[in-house]
């Protein structure tokens, strides 16, 4: 364990204290954002760069009885087609399985599927063309005939194995789990007050501003494949792309540039991405596949389709005692690679019940496939299932006993003094402030007005109500994520840090930019670590071959890993500088340090040297420094977290909100979310990325779904039908910050990406409810459209 | 029929003849014709206002205009207003906020921005809202995009007092 | 998705376009201001084989008062409408309606009679130009023909218009004193589609409520005049039992279908609400 190093960052006494830490400083890299000059991958140009273009299965579940792809190889402009086999030949096929999720099955996936296409979307040809236009006319000139196979869509069904999708695999469940500390049934027996409700939640999916894209360029003469792509974990690229495609993984770089949003849709490996890259290499020419916005609706990852019965038992005085669960959730025909579809599930047994004291938790989770897009890893993973599922059953609990919904939570909550503490599920918080987070948002919010002003329209038929929702978030997972499963992905990030000849500092960093600030806190981190102002750091990103070797972007890990290493290599940095500046000043090293750009005296703030006469000597001129000394201003440093399996942060969140009785159309009013993410790195960038995460979780609570019929046919698959909130109907979002920094890292932040998804879901779905109750109506099942909120009122 | 037809527009105010398709929309008129890719395809379906570009002044879909349609007439794009400083202040404000995140959405975005800022200076916070309803973000609650527009149409009413 | 490969023609006058029309019979298709045709092409959900750009042709645009008639040209943007003086003077209905379609990217480039001929049944135009009894001016190879807004709309996205005619203008008569108007709608968000609506319009004198137009998207296959539910309110005070009255009345005028927004009940439902807030505007 690392050895806390107190902020602040200086040396005490010095005006610099914390540096850029804790500073809502603007993002330098934003600038080109703003005038329209990013580099998207659909950006770049190259010559002779081929489009691919996919003929995708219109059936959700149906055999390839003939493809023929004559005809299209012959339409104007098209340079070759393939179908699974053809690429299979350069492409092997993958099996999402992990080893700590024991039992977990998945079928062989092809890039381009063979023989039988399982879900609606999945593609079974792929086209290259000169211009994508020219691709897809051809499609029409594919020639496919099908069998249909019988279509597993309902998830109960699937758990019947009515029919069996896979039968190699012999049954439709892909993992199931179960947990039981023991004496839940006594539990229940002494419990006062035992509530019991089931709540379900409807597919939704990411909806990336720029849809999936890759521009794959083999180089045949040295084999090697240098792939611009639209990811978050550019190394785990690298290493599937070598071992797939058969290049030695020192020939293949992974570049991602500008990246237009991911949230988790951009971390996995997708079928027709893998044939893109083939297909470079068949060819040995550019090739580019961005998705079409229809195509992207078919085919990024979806996630969260969940039923769930939960029961909780409680005594008079509110003291709840056991959590009981039944998770029931589907994930389409495939485990997704190399994450396995098995996680949501598990974080759900894991999270459920998460912020309270009670001791007994019992759990039983099934993962089944269908004939439906694949599900994955989505912006908080399993979170707003188990917040929803918690916070629902919680609500239900307190509104039995008459107790008020805040004070429930106040004798429920883990003590703030209460750490380290072990959940039943297994799992360990290093330090929560739940009841800090609670007392901060309550004033925040001004409860207890709020209560009266409900009260008060009330009377005035007036529907209003205030939904609360207490969270525990996984962030900065360690190796016990994916490592320990033998997932080639690295919990571990790196950082490099070179002082320039000209003063200037370079940060090279493992953990990627998708907008969320990376590159703004890296130069943060490093300005502060080395003492040099924020204009004086360049960061890069994003690149196999320039970059240490680490994770990316995922499980809000970036600050808490990857500015760990910035801090650290940052620090190095600074004493590295001091080494050569008191072999030229001819002072003792612990007599100096670094402000502003210079080398200081540290007691007098003397400047002492300027850092850009430092690099000029150090660079150029090492001839006039004694002969054994070698200056060393370039450091990489690289962190895992250890002691922990995950950093756990909390927070707690608050909607207010007024139905409409007569419609059934919620009106948004207010949010609030006051999240302890440990060390603020800089309030500006969390708070909108918690307003954004909260925007996503609204979006689950009252808009989106991606809607299947009984044939597996999806529905809303475009962007008019498919509801992304809008800024018309989206609150104004406060945020309240705690902050309690893990004392694994120097650096304390432990994550704040997915905090606002997490809860924003639950206390929406408490302050419909809470709006309703007057009139003795609930709703459990998300999205709550206006129609299932007027079915509750019986108006529908 | 001729699917090629010749256009000439007026892109950022230098006039640009191509022989165009006439399906080719003018977002990709002006990303592969011209070469000005900081207009955005999120959609192609009018849904999400990425492509929002100005033709004759007016903000428009990209995505639901044909080149040929813009044949002679003025397109303004996100690289053009950015150089004329048009958009300066706002972009000056975006930042400050944090008002974007991937940037994806965010030419689109500060050219319906634009288009209130510059003809509805009294706009309310409901009324940014209500004005920028048609341009996605996925990243930022929105939030922070309210505060930066309603920042810059604060200081013009204070410039005007 | 990119469009399929069609040719395009600009014409400079209505006999160009009747002649094109002619020519290329059901391959062509009029472009106006494509709002709705150029997101279908860009689906590839239809492939026509011309596009006639009729945004060249003179004299189809523009708003104009003629005594008792507004005259609103074909060619005119929904912006336009929303932001005219006469409009907002003379048929305020329209001037409610404006900002509820699409957004303003949209209605810079959509055109009144384009939206009219899409004949969408959840489009706000049609309703309005029902409620306001609206004559569409229709002209073809052969001179012009006036068809009623009320028997123009024949079944879903099925118009009085034939092959080869063109959409002209639209004529209002402008209500007297004394009318009210007001444009409701329910969608999900701004902008989108309404899942109901209503355009109504009413003089309200003495405490009572007479001529009433309530017109409605969104409650079956085209816009619907709602004649037994304004039967059941016409000449009469508003009360809760008339405005029940009204509403209830409404299952024998709509006939919703069911769709991703909800079932026919809930539509039904959902149109009675904004039946009665509508009764409610206009009495107030």
């Amino acid at each position: 364990m690392n050895a806390r190093a107190e902020l602040p960052l200086h040396a005490p006494g010095t005006q610099t204290d914390k540096g850029y830490i804790g500073q809502s400083v603007p993002r330098p890299n934003a600038k080109r954002l703003l005038q329209g000059r990013g580099a998207f991958v659909d950006d770049l140009r190259f010559p002779r760069l081929a489009h691919v273009v996919f003929f995708r299965s219109p059936y959700a579940h149906a055999k390839v009885k003939k493809l023929d792809l004559t005809k299209a190889v012959r339409q104007p402009g098209v340079i070759a087609c393939f179908d699974g086999r053809a690429v299979a030949e350069y492409c092997t096929p993958w099996v999402a399985v992990l080893a700590h999720l024991k039992g977990i099955k998945s079928p062989p996936q092809y890039a381009i599927a063979i023989e039988r296409a399982c879900w609606q979307g999945e593609a079974i040809a792929a086209i290259v063309a000169d211009t994508r236009e020219q691709g897809e006319d051809a499609l029409a000139h594919v020639e496919a005939e099908w069998e249909e196979l019988p279509v597993v869509t309902e998830m109960e069904d699937a758990l019947s194995n009515r029919y069996v999708i896979h039968p190699d695999l012999g049954d439709n469940i892909c993992f199931k789990r179960e947990l039981d500390t023991g004496a839940v049934d006594d539990a229940f027996k002494q419990a006062d007050v035992v509530v019991e409700e089931t709540f379900g939640f409807g597919r939704h999916t990411g909806v990336c501003m720029e849809t999936r894209s890759i521009l794959a360029d083999y180089n045949a003469a040295d084999h090697s494949l240098t792939v611009y792509h639209a990811t978050q974990a550019p190394h785990m690229m690298q290493d599937i792309f070598s071992r797939h495609l058969g290049i030695p993984e020192a020939n293949v770089r992974v570049i991602c540039k500008d990246v237009g949003g991911s949230y988790g849709i951009k971390v996995h490996v997708y079928p027709d991405e893998m044939a893109t890259a083939a297909i470079s290499v068949i060819l040995r020419r550019p090739v580019k596949f961005v998705a079409d916005r229809l195509e992207s609706f078919l085919t990024d990852i979806h996630a969260r389709e969940h039923r769930a019965k939960v029961r909780l038992a409680c005594r008079k005085d509110g003291q709840i005692l056991a959590f009981d669960l039944d998770d029931l959730t589907a994930i389409g025909p495939y485990s997704v690679y190399p994450r396995t579809s098995g996680i949501e599930g598990n974080q759900v047994v894991n999270l459920t019940g998460g912020p309270y004291t009670h001791q007994q938790y019992r759990a039983k989770m099934h993962v089944v496939f269908t004939n439906k897009n694949v599900t994955c890893q989505y912006r908080a993973v399993g979170h707003p299932i188990a917040a929803a599922l918690t916070e629902g059953i919680v609500d239900l609990a307190a509104a039995k006993l008459g107790m008020d919904p805040a004070e429930f939570r106040r004798r429920n909550l883990i003590a703030d003094d209460a750490y380290p503490y072990t959940f039943p599920s297994g799992i360990k918080f290093e330090r929560l402030s739940h009841h800090k987070t609670l007392d901060k948002l309550l004033a925040l919010m001004d409860y207890k007005k709020l209560r009266a002003e409900q009260a008060a329209l009330r009377k005035k038929n007036v529907y209003r109500g205030i939904g609360l929702a207490a969270i525990i978030e996984v962030t900065g997972p360690s190796p016990a994520f994916y490592g320990v499963g033998g997932a080639r992905i690295s919990a571990q990030d790196g950082a490099t840090l070179r002082l320039e000849p000209t003063g200037m500092v370079t940060c090279i960093g493992s953990v990627t930019e998708q907008g969320q600030g990376t590159e703004g806190i890296f130069a943060q981190i490093a300005a502060s670590a080395v003492g040099v102002t924020m204009d004086k750091v360049r960061v890069i990103t994003g690149d196999t071959g320039v970059t240490p070797y680490g994770g990316g972007t995922w499980a809000s890990r970036g600050a808490a890993i990857g500015g760990e290493a910035v801090l650290q290599a940052g620090r190095t940095l600074r004493s590295n500088i001091l080494d050569v500046a008191a072999v030229i000043l001819n002072m003792d090293k612990g007599e100096l340090d670094i402000v502003n750009n210079e080398v200081v005296n540290k007691l007098t703030l003397e400047s002492k040297l300027p850092l850009v006469e430092l690099g000029r000597i150090a660079y150029f001129r090492p001839d006039t420094l004694p002969p054994k000394f070698q200056s060393e201003l370039t450091v990489t440093r690289h962190y895992t977290p250890r002691e922990y399996g995950f950093s756990f942060t909390n927070g707690i969140h608050a909607s207010y909100l007024e139905v409409d009785v007569d419609t059934g159309f919620v009106k948004l009013l207010k949010h609030w979310a006051v999240d302890d993410s440990g060390t603020v790195i800089n309030p500006m960038l969390v708070d909108e990325q918690v307003r954004g995460g909260v925007v996503q979780g609204i979006g689950a609570a009252l808009f989106e779904e991606c809607v299947y019929d009984e044939t597996g046919q999806l529905l809303n698959g475009n962007m008019a039908d498919y509801l992304v909130p809008m800024s018309g109907e989206m609150p104004d979002i406060i945020v309240g910050h705690v902050e309690t920094p893990t004392k694994q890292s120097q650096l304390g932040a432990k994550g704040a990406g997915e905090a606002g998804t997490a809860g924003a879901p639950a206390a929406v779905m408490n302050a419909i409810n809470d709006a309703l109750a007057p009139l003795g109506a609930r709703v459990t099942v998300q999205p709550f459209t206006p129609e299932r909120i007027l079915k509750a009122l019986g108006k529908a | 029929m001729d699917t090629t037809i010749e256009a000439t527009v007026t892109v950022n105010g230098t006039p640009v003849t191509r022989h165009v398709p006439a399906r080719q929309h003018l977002i990709d008129f002006l990303r592969d014709a011209v070469g000005l890719t900081g207009s955005h395809i999120g959609c192609e379906q009018g849904v999400c206002g990425a492509c929002t570009v100005r033709v004759d002044g007016e903000i428009v879909r990209g995505c639901l205009m044909l080149a040929v349609q813009a044949d002679g007439r003025n397109v303004d794009t996100i690289e053009g207003l950015s150089d004329s400083g048009e958009l300066a202040e706002l972009q000056k404000a975006f930042h400050e906020h944090n008002a974007l995140q991937c940037g994806f959405c965010t030419p689109g975005m500060l050219m319906a921005a634009q288009d209130l800022v510059r003809t509805k200076p009294e706009a309310s916070r409901e009324k940014i809202r209500e004005h920028i309803s048609g341009n996605y973000c996925r990243c930022t609650g929105y939030h922070a995009i309210v505060d930066a527009v309603q920042e810059v149409i604060e200081k013009r009413q204070g410039g005007r007092r | 998705m990119k469009a399929p490969s069609f040719a395009y023609a600009k014409p400079r006058s209505l006999d160009e376009v009747f002649a094109l029309a002619e020519e290329h019979g059901a391959d062509a298709k009029l472009l106006a201001g494509g709002q709705t045709l150029l997101a279908t092409l860009n689906m590839r959900l239809s492939s026509p084989a011309l596009l006639i750009d009729i945004t060249g042709v003179p004299g189809l645009s523009g708003i104009a008062v003629k005594g008792n008639v507004l005259r609103i040209g074909a060619l005119t943007k929904h912006r336009e409408i929303e932001r005219s003086p006469d409009v907002a003077r003379h048929l305020p209905l329209l001037a409610q309606a404006a900002p509820h379609i699409a957004h303003v990217a949209i209605r810079n480039v959509g055109t009144l009679g384009g939206s009219l001929a899409h004949a969408d049944p959840a489009a706000e135009w049609p309703a309005c130009c029902i409620a306001l009894d609206a004559e569409i001016v229709i002209a073809a190879r052969g001179g012009e023909r006036r068809v009623k807004a009320r028997q123009f709309y024949r079944g879903l996205f099925e118009t009085a218009l034939d092959a080869g005619e063109v959409i002209t203008a639209v004529e209002f008569p402008i209500p007297g004193a004394g009318y009210r108007s007001a444009f409701l709608e329910l969608a999900r968000r701004r902008g989108d589609y309404a899942i109901v609506g209503v355009a109504a319009l009413a003089k309200a004198s003495g405490g009572k409520l007479s001529d009433v137009r309530l017109a409605f998207i969104g409650g079956g296959a085209t816009p619907i005049l709602a004649k037994t539910a304004m039967a059941a309110i016409e000449g009469k005070q508003l009360t809760p039992d008339t405005a029940a009255a009204a509403q209830m009345a409404l299952a024998k005028d709509l006939a919703p279908t069911g769709d991703l927004n909800g079932s026919p009940a809930t539509k039904m439902h959902l149109a009675r609400v904004l039946c009665g807030r509508a009764l409610t505007a206009l009495a107030a």
